[in-house]
């Protein structure tokens, strides 16, 4: 009887060797190609550090680098040509500057209110509208800083040139509002509730344990949220080309206008330039420049994110 | 016997409590105020496109090839182009995203090359997307010479939105329960098979939110187009995906040039004169009706298909 049922155990119920090997030659072959396309991101930012440095690699060959890191003139297209990155780059600081100024109070307050402050049903009803803001097409915020914000400014400052830096800067710092207020809300919410208690008990108020424990417990967090916030702000296109002006300028003056290192790569890439031309080449070694500050910040800020989620 | 004498008379410490329950109410209504002037921002840039564009919608708008004379000029080429880079970008974006996200979750064990990688995907999110452009102009097109055309953008389109797409399909795979995975295990079923038959379907809505607020960013990016040439006077249009006669399809579409939405918006907005900046608005309207769509359709769906498996 036992032998029986071995026998139709054999037959029926043990799987074939040949179904076995295929199963596992598919589980094999399937997991491979999912590794593929998870490593295909190393592509991708292999390709953009070879084109990058291969293409700024002819651009320092003529230009040195001192000369492209001191000089105050950039002006590659002209007769007497410069090419010094500073003009280029005071702009783009300046432009996050005022974004910031507007985006780090602002963020922080709105994140402690929505952390600490409001209701839950206030926070699921906002979040959303956030959620909207940054969803907006960059080319309608740069439409919206040129044509409103700029107008709205030159009301109250009359002389405010009609491509500022200001307009821009502003608009940034609405743009990375919804971001860098989740970001940082997210790390005052991981803050244990014992603290608060803690705080609580010893007599604090909402206020006071917002501001001097909260904060301070989720400090790097926040830190983390302003730097990844700095490197969007850096790295964003198309508000500054379209309100921020197209002359390169080595001001830190807001009022003024002056185009910045991504604003110029969207100038020059307008024109038809040829391939090996002095040009092309020039918007490789600004978009090196552009790639390694924000990969600084993004690494900086990623390290950040990482610790205060360890921390508790 | 007093052992300890009080910080604070008793009325001391009362106006003290009181001041600080005030403090709070101040700092409650500087946050409202702050979240106001965000959504008054919202309101603002919107109504100001509506208020200067929607004079300008009309059906002649939408049919018309750009055209030097503002009142004549039209989007036709621009969201035709938008429509099938967009194609192209969700067909690429789906897959490639979708894989390596599962790798990601399900199979990876955690080393360094793992960490490698997910440090890498959150880099690649925060590099800015003009690099992008460059990336496709040095590589695909002069180093690959694939041309300025429609599936050049799609791609680098579709590279743009992939962490995007990583990150929500990772979030939404760890939603999905362990049970379902260890019932399809103890019914024999093998890794793939347990992935590709009950988890990929349990995760679909927040795989599928994602896409849409993928694509929602990719019809909204301008500058890594910009750079590999989208044009913004094309006067005809790409030719049709589909025909009457065999083989039905054809593919010569993804080498064609191209404009697209943003392009031609931005194309108006240089421009010094007024009547363009008019026609900018009214391409602003269409382009912003069309992100604020597909992001609210995501938020919504986000919000009731949390998870098939909760309540």
């Amino acid at each position: 009887m036992s032998d029986l049922i071995k026998k139709v155990d054999q037959a029926w119920l043990q799987p074939s060797e040949r179904f076995i090997k295929r199963r596992a030659m598919r589980a094999a072959f399937m997991k491979a190609i999912l590794f593929g396309c998870a490593s295909l991101s190393v592509l991708v930012t292999l390709g953009i550090l070879y084109v990058l440095l291969s293409e700024s690699w002819a651009f320092f060959r003529e230009i040195s680098i001192l000369e492209f890191l001191t000089d105050t003139q950039w002006t590659p297209l002209f007769e007497d040509a410069h090419f010094g990155i500073l003009p280029l780059l005071s702009a783009t600081l300046t432009v996050t500057g005022v974004a910031l100024s507007f985006a780090l109070p602002a963020g922080l307050i709105l994140a402690i209110y929505l952390s600490e402050f409001a209701s839950n049903s206030i926070r699921e009803t906002v979040k959303p509208f956030l959620e909207l803001l940054e969803g907006v097409p960059t080319v309608v915020y740069g439409y919206f800083a040129l044509l409103f914000v700029t107008p709205l400014l030159q009301q109250l400052m009359p002389n405010l040139a009609g491509f500022n830096l200001l307009a821009p800067g502003l608009v940034i710092g609405i743009m990375i509002l919804p971001y860098t207020t989740s970001v940082s809300e997210d790390a005052m919410r991981a803050v244990p509730n014992q603290l608060r208690e803690g705080a609580y008990a010893l007599g604090f108020n909402r206020m006071q344990t917002a501001v001097r424990v909260v904060v301070p417990a989720a400090l790097s967090g926040i830190t983390a949220a302003f730097v990844l916030g700095m490197s969007r702000a850096i790295g964003e296109t198309m508000v500054v080309a379209i309100a921020g002006g197209q002359n390169p300028n080595l001001t830190f003056n807001p009022t003024e206008g002056a185009a910045a290192i991504p604003a110029y790569i969207v100038q020059v890439s307008m024109g038809d330039l040829p391939h090996d031309s002095m040009g092309y080449k020039t918007i490789f070694a600004a978009g090196l420049t552009l790639f390694l500050i924000t990969l600084a910040f993004n690494i900086i800020g990623q390290l950040l994110k990482r610790r205060f989620r360890e921390v508790y | 016997m007093q052992f300890i004498k009080p910080f604070y008379s008793h009325a001391e410490s009362r106006r003290l409590v009181r001041n600080q329950g005030i403090k709070d109410k101040l700092f409650s209504v500087l946050g409202v105020c702050i979240l106001l002037l965000a959504l008054m921002t919202l309101i603002a840039l919107i109504s100001d496109l509506l208020i200067r564009g929607i004079p300008r919608l009309d059906w002649a708008f939408l049919t018309e090839f750009p055209s030097r004379k503002a009142e004549r000029a039209g989007i036709l080429s621009a969201w035709v182009g938008t429509g099938l880079v967009m194609m192209v970008t969700a067909a690429v974006a789906l897959p490639l995203g979708v894989a390596a996200a599962l790798y990601l979750e399900e199979y990876a064990k955690k080393n360094w090359v793992t960490l490698f990688i997910e440090i890498n995907i959150n880099n690649l999110a925060g590099v800015p997307s003009i690099i992008y452009g460059l990336l496709a102009l040095g590589l695909f097109i002069y180093t690959f010479s694939m041309g300025e055309s429609i599936l050049v953008a799609g791609l680098v389109l579709a590279l743009l939105i992939l962490p995007v797409i990583i990150v929500a399909t990772r979030e939404s795979l760890r939603s999905v329960p362990n049970d379902i995975r260890e019932a399809a295990l103890a019914l024999g079923a093998d890794q793939w098979q347990t992935l590709r038959h009950y988890v990929l379907p349990s995760a679909w809505p927040g795989i599928l939110t994602g896409l849409i607020v993928g694509l929602a960013r990719a019809i909204g990016e301008t500058a890594p187009v910009i750079t590999i040439g989208a044009l913004t006077f094309i006067a005809f249009l790409p030719p049709a995906p589909i025909q009457t006669d065999f083989p039905y399809v054809n593919f010569d579409w993804l080498d064609a040039p191209f404009s697209l939405m943003p392009i031609q918006m931005f194309n108006w907005i240089s421009r010094p004169q007024a009547d363009f900046h008019v026609n900018a608005a009214a391409a602003g309207v269409i382009l912003i009706v069309m992100t604020l769509l597909m992001n609210g359709v995501a938020i919504y769906l986000r919000k009731r298909l949390r998870s098939p498996y909760k309540g």
